[in-house]
């Protein structure tokens, strides 16, 4: 720095121009000044976009403060037939290999030893091998399974760029367009539900049928169980068919210890089941 | 009042910095980010337009509500269309043109939920596809709008159809089938598991054709120690259609 520079400091005592007192007072004055100004640039644009995007509801008459989906599942009414992830592939464009699923079917065999066995070939969706040996059985039963929509989400915690999220009216979607396919929340999801798209290249996972539930349909499993052994409704109001399910049977949640508040009900869930 | 030179200029870099900041907070922030939550709240939208592929049961219902009042009165009434008719939405968009394809009533589909599995609730009903008529499709004897349970035979003719054809032109035709066979009540309801039982003695058979005993009319006899004394006697002869 050249000797000029230094001389007007205001430190320096031959002509002080501004004192510190008044370099403060000026500065927080143009800070408030600003502030509205910046605001008002930031806070404009996305004013803006809610109006539309609440514009944009309105005109489907679709309101999702008004719900809070979830699903209930009877497990004594389960056959393993594996229509549901048929569906569900077919309404979602699922690919149909044996990797990637939004719901599957797990058949449980618990033996007279303890042993427990749990195999979901291709999900369930094309049934079940016979078992190999009946003997010593002592209860086998199927697990359907998919996205529990917790309301503690542990995938959407982790997402460092908001890309999965929770819908106001309680479902966990993913955006695609916004996923950096990090894979963070498909480790996060401690209950294997997310996978990752192999040509999107973005984390994909149930969407509990979202563009068909605002449409006031049932999601394509609940449509194609042909035992009615999954429930849709909502968990919050007491007329709705899941509501009804809940009262009437002994209702519990996959891994209640971690917290994450399910919002999938499983009735005649076995102590087993993980 | 003269500001000291660097108050300007570090207020110009401090300005330009903010600027840069809102410009690129402008730019890089999707426009409705934030609107209901951390998140891109378009997505929403664009989630939920996507297309429906399976119309539901209530638009099937609209057209063939005769097909859908046979089927809510039987079995199969908590069952959709579009489980066995597959995804629908298209014919229900257009029914004129797009005409859907026939059902999945082959082998390989019904018994994806009525082949048996140890694993199935109890009570729901299960055949083995591959000892269940094999070479029938299902819809032949079953009509899957309105399927009837199993029902237990009145007669051994109900499934031994070609014997007892062949026992009403024998010498044998007023036995019952019970004369000889052993019928425990349970082999009418699953047969496979429990069989009827055949003769296991020589001396049944003798009751009447042993020639030790009173003749019966029109039955030939034999010497039950000197015919073939080593043989149980429907390994040789067919007692549905015995030889005269």
């Amino acid at each position: 720095m050249r000797d000029e520079d230094r001389a007007p400091l205001p430190t320096t005592p031959a002509a002080p121009p501004v004192d510190r007192r008044r370099f403060v007072q000026v500065a927080l004055a143009a800070c408030g000044a600003a502030t509205p100004v910046l605001v008002g640039l930031v806070r404009l644009p996305r004013a803006s976009a809610q109006g539309a995007a609440a514009e944009a509801a309105a005109a489907e008459g679709y309101d999702p403060t008004g719900h809070r989906y979830g699903m209930g599942i009877d497990i004594s009414r389960c056959i393993g037939c594996g229509r549901c992830v048929a569906a569900c592939k077919a309404e979602n464009d699922v690919p149909l290999d044996d990797h990637h699923f939004n719901t599957w079917i797990e058949r449980y065999v618990i033996r007279t030893d303890g042993a427990v066995t749990v195999e979901s070939p291709n999900g369930g969706m094309d049934g079940f091998p016979a078992l190999a040996e009946e003997e010593g059985v002592r209860r086998t039963f199927f697990v359907p399974k998919l996205c529990n929509h917790c309301e503690n989400p542990p995938c959407v915690q982790v997402c460092p760029v908001g890309a999965t999220f929770t819908t106001r009216d309680g479902v966990v979607l993913v955006d695609e367009k916004y996923c950096i396919g990090c894979r963070y929340c498909i480790q996060a999801c401690p209950y294997g539900a997310r996978w990752f798209h192999p040509t999107k290249r973005v984390a994909a996972k149930c969407t509990l049928c979202y563009h068909r539930i605002v449409k006031g349909l049932v999601p394509a499993c609940v449509e194609a169980c042909p035992t009615g052994a999954r429930i849709f409704g909502e968990v919050e109001q007491r007329a709705t068919p899941l509501a009804r399910f809940m009262r009437f049977n002994d209702v519990q949640v996959l891994k209640p210890h971690l917290n994450t508040k399910p919002k999938v009900h499983y009735a005649s869930l076995d102590g087993e089941v993980r | 009042m003269k500001l000291p030179q660097q108050v300007p200029r570090l207020a110009i870099v401090f300005a330009l910095a903010i600027a840069a900041l809102v410009a690129a907070r402008a730019l890089l922030v999707p426009a409705t980010f934030g609107a209901y939550g951390h998140y891109r709240g378009a997505a929403v939208d664009s989630i939920a337009a996507r297309p429906v592929r399976f119309a539901g049961r209530q638009e099937c219902e609209e057209c063939h509500d005769d097909i859908a009042a046979e089927r809510i009165a039987g079995h199969h009434r908590t069952l959709s269309c579009e489980v066995c008719h597959g995804p629908q939405e298209t014919h229900v968009a257009d029914p004129i043109n797009v005409t859907p394809a026939p059902a999945d009533a082959g082998r390989a589909f019904c018994p994806k939920c009525h082949g048996y599995d140890a694993s199935r609730p109890t009570g729901f009903p299960q055949i083995d596809p591959a000892t269940h008529n094999p070479r029938k499709p299902c819809a032949q004897c079953h009509d899957a709008h309105a399927p009837e349970p199993p029902h237990v035979p009145g007669e051994c003719s109900a499934c031994h159809r070609s014997i007892a054809r062949q026992k009403a032109q024998s010498h044998h035709v007023d036995l019952p089938c019970t004369t000889c066979h052993d019928t425990p009540t349970q082999h009418k309801v699953t047969p496979l598991l429990v069989r009827a039982a055949k003769p296991a003695e020589r001396t049944f058979c003798a009751q009447c054709h042993d020639s030790a005993k009173p003749r019966i009319e029109g039955a030939p006899q034999i010497a039950l120690d000197a015919h073939y004394p080593r043989y149980l006697c429907w390994q040789c002869h067919y007692p549905h259609y015995p030889e005269t």
